[in-house]
């Protein structure tokens, strides 16, 4: 277990470096910091001075290792726009994404595995073909036309619901406030939810319904039959199981994924996160956020992914971690 | 009355052709007891022969006529219910490759458990008590630890083991053992074999054993069918099957044992293969390849007759033995 765990942690330092990388390249080549600093109307040679004092003549190995060397303290440059630490103002959206993420997978696990459960072992019943017919749709409609159209239905012409906005939220702790805990906070979080899981939700069904068909044709299953095992038991114990294992990973990642797919969303309802916040960095060509943007989500990918590998490698009885070492 | 009457059980699968007969009119009978081998080769229908008794045939099979008594009730007619109550508990089957036939997912114990608790009203820890006991009956080490195992900790004879012992769960009346141990490592088949045999005989069991193998079926079964292309075309007790076969297949069968055969020499296979559902001959299904074939051999299909101790579908067997043909099993 020890041993799997330290692989895990190494191969995510590695991913954490590469990412780095790819963060301080983009630094390097996306605006010029001190037009930002300066302005326009500073003499050569006082740019030249402040461009050493800044270390920006300094080998890139040298400014790539001390980049690293803040980040890991924390420090991931400071926002042109805010004019304050970068990593402040995201961690200051961070909660309003992750709790869009939240209502997102809240409803995809609901729905995905009834339905991905009920369209395998009904696969003629007409409310399975509606629902494969629906989810063809959900996965050919893209995230943010999904979002507009949701709008223009229930808050514009039937007004049933508020378009723009998180509403009233509660503050929890820190920089934490919920949507959770009012009514007007629930009703501005359900549509941009049901909008940010209109991808995964079709393919986690599909996904799981492939997975429980095949499984379903497995000969333990056929087995169980033999031995006279109720089918709910069969198709809940016996096949949902196994069934679930791939998914666990598949699904994994797609939450990780789903992080960058706020963007779009968050940027339609006007939710205050750090998707739409994202957006905006770009347009003001603010390289610190972007860049630390960048470096948070690959931080999330990258912890989600490890989290669901070793749950995975846990709920998995084939998959003894203690001798997972090598 | 016996155990298990079967009645011109007739088996298809639906296709888009429209359906194809894989099983064609099988009768038999079994005792009390009484242990039956099904031999014949790849594709004869001996599977589904064992899924048809326990009305378990997966689509697009289907049991399309016949009549299949199991202690007085007939399992084709029965409600889904009355099949699941009796499946498991009164007649249990055991599965080819051990590796495959236990969930990945689930302990031995709870597989076990869950097995009496769909059949008797046990408490978790009475019904682990039970398995405890049959584990123990199978002579399997540390029984205790084994119910808290995963399959894949545990190696194909020790898992086959603990199928036989799961199959004895509910003290059932007949087991249908579909080639228990050609999966197996050579070295524990006989081990296998041998437990399955005990267990069947202390506890008076029926056993139907489907099998390729015809020095497992001289040891372990009384009585013996040979099947060709959904048919039985031979049956009767184990030792005149293997000492006096009458049918042409059978002797191709027991001729092709390398036992038969001089070291050095090739095996005296039956020449050419069986035809498949597709391609089934009029008449016989095995005049194509029959050295005896005469003129109705290829325009009609044989019924089966006595002869001696045996009963036999051929044409060419009922003239040339010049005997007046006895009544018909059914
Ligand atoms: N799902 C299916 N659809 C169509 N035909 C099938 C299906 N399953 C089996 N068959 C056919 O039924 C026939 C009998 O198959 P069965 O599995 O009973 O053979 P078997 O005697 O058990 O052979 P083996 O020794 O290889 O196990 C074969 O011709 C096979 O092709
Ligand atoms: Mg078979």
């Amino acid at each position: 277990m020890i041993a799997y765990l330290i692989k895990r942690v190494f191969q995510a330092i590695a991913v954490m470096l590469v990412i780095s990388l790819i963060g301080f390249a983009i630094q390097g080549n996306l605006g010029d910091p001190l037009r930002e600093l300066l302005g326009q109307s500073v003499s050569e040679q006082v740019r030249q001075q402040l461009r050493d004092e800044l270390g920006l003549n300094d080998p890139f190995l040298v400014q790539y290792m001390r980049f690293l060397g803040n980040a890991i303290q924390g420090d991931l440059g400071t926002s042109y726009f805010f004019k304050e630490p970068a990593l402040e103002v995201i961690l200051k959206k961070l909660p309003a994404t992750l709790e869009l993420v939240f209502g997102a997978t809240v409803i995809i696990i609901g729905l995905s595995i009834p339905l991905g459960v009920f369209t395998a072992i009904r696969p003629n019943a007409v409310f399975s073909r509606l629902i494969l017919a629906l989810s063809i749709v959900g996965l050919s409609i893209p995230v943010f036309l999904t979002a507009i159209l949701m709008i223009f239905a229930f808050s514009v012409e039937l007004g049933w619901m508020p378009s723009f906005g998180r509403g009233e939220v509660v503050h929890v702790f820190g920089y934490w406030q919920t949507n959770f805990a009012t009514k007007d906070g629930w009703v501005h979080i359900i549509m941009p939810s049901i909008a940010l899981s209109s991808i995964m939700l079709p393919m986690f069904i599909r996904l799981i319904r492939a997975e429980m068909i095949e499984v379903l044709q497995s000969e333990y299953v056929r087995y169980a039959q033999a031995k006279g095992i109720a089918p709910w038991r069969i198709y809940f114990v016996h096949a949902l199981k196994n069934t679930l294992l791939p998914v666990i990973t598949v699904g994994g990642v797609q939450i990780g994924t789903m992080v960058a797919y706020t963007i779009l969303t968050e940027t339609v309802f006007s939710w205050p996160g750090m998707g739409s916040m994202f957006l905006e960095a770009v347009n003001r060509v603010d390289t610190p956020l972007i860049v630390a943007y960048l470096i948070v989500v690959g931080f999330i990918f990258v912890v989600t992914n490890t989290i669901v590998d070793l749950i995975y490698g846990l709920v998995n009885p084939t998959i003894k971690l203690g001798r997972m070492g090598a | 009355m016996s155990l298990l009457s079967v009645r011109d059980l007739t088996v298809k699968f639906g296709s888009r052709t429209g359906p194809v007969t894989a099983l064609n009119g099988i009768s038999f009978d079994l005792a009390r007891g009484e242990r039956l081998g099904i031999v014949g080769e790849s594709g004869a229908g001996k599977s589904i022969t064992g899924f048809a008794l326990m009305n378990l045939l997966s689509k697009p099979g289907y049991i399309d006529g016949g009549q299949i008594l199991f202690e007085g009730e007939d399992v084709a007619q029965m409600s889904p219910r009355d099949v699941r109550a009796m499946r498991g508990d009164r007649m249990a089957m055991i599965f080819q490759d051990p590796m495959v036939t236990l969930n990945p997912v689930l302990t031995i114990g709870q597989q076990m458990i869950e097995t009496l608790k769909a059949h008797r009203k046990l408490s978790t820890q009475e019904a682990r008590q039970i398995a405890l006991v049959k584990l123990k009956e199978v002579y399997i080490p540390s029984p205790q630890d084994r119910l808290d195992q995963y399959p894949h900790e545990l190696s194909g004879g020790m898992r086959q083991r603990i199928i036989i012992a799961m199959a004895l769960l509910l003290d059932p009346k007949l087991i249908i053992a579909d080639e228990p141990t050609t999966a197996l490592d050579v070295t524990i088949q006989a081990d296998i074999m041998a437990l399955l045999l005990e267990m069947c005989q202390s506890n008076q069991v029926g056993l139907i054993l489907i099998t390729h193998d015809l020095g497992v079926v001289s040891q372990v079964t009384e009585r013996t069918m040979v099947m060709y292309a959904g048919r039985i075309i031979e049956s009767g007790p184990t030792r005149s099957i293997i000492n006096d076969p009458q049918h042409p297949y059978t002797q191709g069968l027991i001729n092709a044992l390398p036992q038969q055969t001089p070291p050095g020499q090739r095996l005296k296979q039956i020449p050419g293969t069986m035809p498949t559902l597709a391609t089934m001959p009029k008449g016989c299904p095995f005049h194509t390849r029959c050295a005896l074939v005469g003129e109705g051999c290829m325009t009609h299909v044989p019924s089966i007759n006595q002869f001696g101790s045996s009963f036999v579908a051929c044409h060419e067997v009922h003239r040339l033995q010049n005997e007046v043909p006895a009544e018909d099993v059914s």
